[in-house]
């Protein structure tokens, strides 16, 4: 057989295996491996979107990335607020600065008033690249002024999830996020207003179990993993492998906990007709 | 003397702690159980029903690890299932439509880990319950008596205050997973258990508890100090409208 290159790198010779880990999913090398489908995709094949050509899901990319091509105008709030260290936990500090440096967050969500369309909603959006967008006490309290903001001020909460869950090294604190930030979206709720969720790979624990199944409309990206419980608890749990998909979005909307599987690169369109036919009319 | 962290975590868990049936039996002598969720099914690590406090009615839920090991497995060792948390939220919402208070009762290592409650949704199950009975109009009180475990506990804590016994904990996630995930060696739980800050004084102190409940051996003795607790914090939020009780339980989580 002719070989097209001498190394083994080809998609015929590389054994592709499913990558179990995958913890890695942001794209920087040249050849990237969909953490998903396993092909093979070279950088220049992706655009700003970063999602997989073959089955569409979204590599896990920073905030302030999504900002680029979902709106038109954005103003952030509490761009100042950085992470409290409640335990004093050895080495957050380290930990945090190097957040910070992934994301140019300080926290790991970034918050503010934007515009798709001259339509002026808040919107959140959790960094993955910020300790994999954990619910620190300082990410709660921006989530819940988005949503205390936003009822005062009579806007739609448009909400990016992505998260590994609660932030262990913040403890109790960390915990206590989820109750009140689940207490201002009902507040915003009773205001009759609409919180449109988008869940985006990963978003799993504490968030999955709090503000990202609280929303009027849930959406989700291709394949974004959903889930509360980790998959190696599951397994230790209940003594079985699990199938590889139980945690895909596309199961979870079986199971109907998701409305809708939304690609990238239609996000800012369908949330452009949703803010406008989603919740209270206007006339 | 005070008791370093992990012996607390290890008397919190310990078999001849007081149980979510001893609790009932003698606080509640007329308790009459409602099953289920109204939508799926009954999951048995969550009992919930009626019963009179002092003449007056309440609604009860207590988690439940069973006693037979059979028992046990069913009730995956009092880890709820979504529908277990789908009962405690009817329950808290039908107490609410008659203004009975309610009393919950924790002792659970956290939510089921499981396939099935991952595809019945634990994660909605846990958020609903939050947002829903954090908006019911009847005085909610929790007390923690064993393990209070995460999310799956949060859940059933999410109301007008928390009691915890002397020899309980409260956590983001236990000591032997926290040490598991922050530093790869599940063996170093005992070191976790004292950074995380789980024990009933450190909770107080971070004021995420009202309260700690002396818990001498004999069972009798602590069910009446929890019978106390419960009548002091019913007396003082039943004289509160429903307005009064929603602004102090959205400043007492706002605070964190």
């Amino acid at each position: 057989m002719v070989k097209l290159f001498p190394h083994k790198n080809t998609l015929t010779e590389k054994h592709v295996k499913a990558n179990k880990v995958a913890d890695d999913r942001v794209p920087d090398g040249i050849l990237k491996k969909c953490p998903k489908c396993h092909t093979e995709i070279f950088a220049n094949q992706l655009d700003s979107y970063l999602t997989c050509p073959n089955c569409d899901y979204g590599f896990r990319i920073p905030a302030k990335k999504r900002i680029e091509w979902l709106v038109d105008d954005f103003e952030e709030w509490d761009s100042e607020i950085s992470p409290s260290d409640p335990l004093k936990f050895p080495n957050y500090d380290q930990k945090i600065a190097k957040a910070k440096k992934n994301s140019g967050l300080n926290e790991a969500v970034l918050t503010g008033q934007a515009k798709i369309d001259g339509q002026s909603f808040a919107l959140g959006i959790m960094d993955p690249t910020f300790i994999m967008g954990s619910l620190g006490q300082m990410t709660g309290e921006k989530i819940t002024r988005l949503f205390e903001k936003a009822t005062k001020k009579g806007l739609p909460v448009v909400l990016f999830t992505a998260s590994g869950g609660a932030r262990m090294q913040e403890g109790i604190l960390s915990l206590m996020q989820m109750a009140k930030v689940s207490n201002a979206v009902a507040k915003h709720s009773q205001a009759g207003l609409l919180y449109i969720a988008v869940l985006t790979d990963p978003t799993t624990g504490g968030v999955t179990a709090s503000f990202a199944t609280e929303a009027d409309i849930t959406l989700a990206e291709p394949h974004a993993m959903v889930g509360f419980a980790g998959r190696r608890v599951i397994e230790q749990t209940i003594h079985q492998e699990i199938a590889s998909d139980l945690q895909d979005a596309e199961n979870v909307l079986k199971h109907g906990f998701i409305d809708h599987i939304v690609k990238r690169q239609d996000e800012r369109s369908t949330i452009e007709w949703l803010l406008k036919f989603g919740g209270e009319a206007n006339d | 003397m005070t008791k370093k962290a992990m012996e607390v975590v290890q008397a919190a868990r310990d078999e001849k702690h007081i149980s979510g049936h001893e609790l009932r039996k003698v606080l509640f002598p007329d308790f009459f159980e409602l099953h289920g969720d109204g939508l799926s099914g009954d999951d048995p690590a969550i009992v919930g029903g009626l019963a009179t406090f002092h003449g007056q009615p309440v609604t009860i839920i207590t988690t439940s690890r069973g006693h037979s090991l059979n028992e046990r497995i069913e009730k995956h060792f009092g880890q709820p299932e979504p529908s277990g948390y789908r009962k405690a939220c009817r329950l808290v919402e039908n107490a609410a439509k008659f203004h009975r208070t309610v009393f919950l009762f924790v002792d659970t290592a956290g939510a089921y880990p499981g396939k099935s409650a991952e595809e019945n949704g634990q994660g909605e199950a846990i958020a609903q319950n939050l947002l829903r009975i954090g908006q019911a109009k009847t005085p909610i009180i929790t007390i923690i008596y064993g393990e209070g475990g995460s999310g799956g506990a949060l859940a059933l804590a999410c109301g007008d205050g928390v009691w915890m016994l002397e020899d309980s904990i409260y956590s983001v996630l236990s000591p032997e997973g926290f040490a598991s995930i922050l530093w790869k060696d599940a063996k170093k739980a005992a070191e976790a258990a004292e950074v995380m800050r789980l024990t009933p004084k450190d909770l107080l102190q971070q004021k995420v508890i009202e309260g700690i409940i002396d818990e001498p051996a004999d069972h009798l003795q602590v069910c009446q100090n929890i019978e106390q607790v419960l009548q002091t914090e019913l007396d003082k939020l039943q004289n509160l409208s429903a307005e009064e009780l929603l602004v102090r339980r959205y400043e007492r989580f706002r605070k964190f």
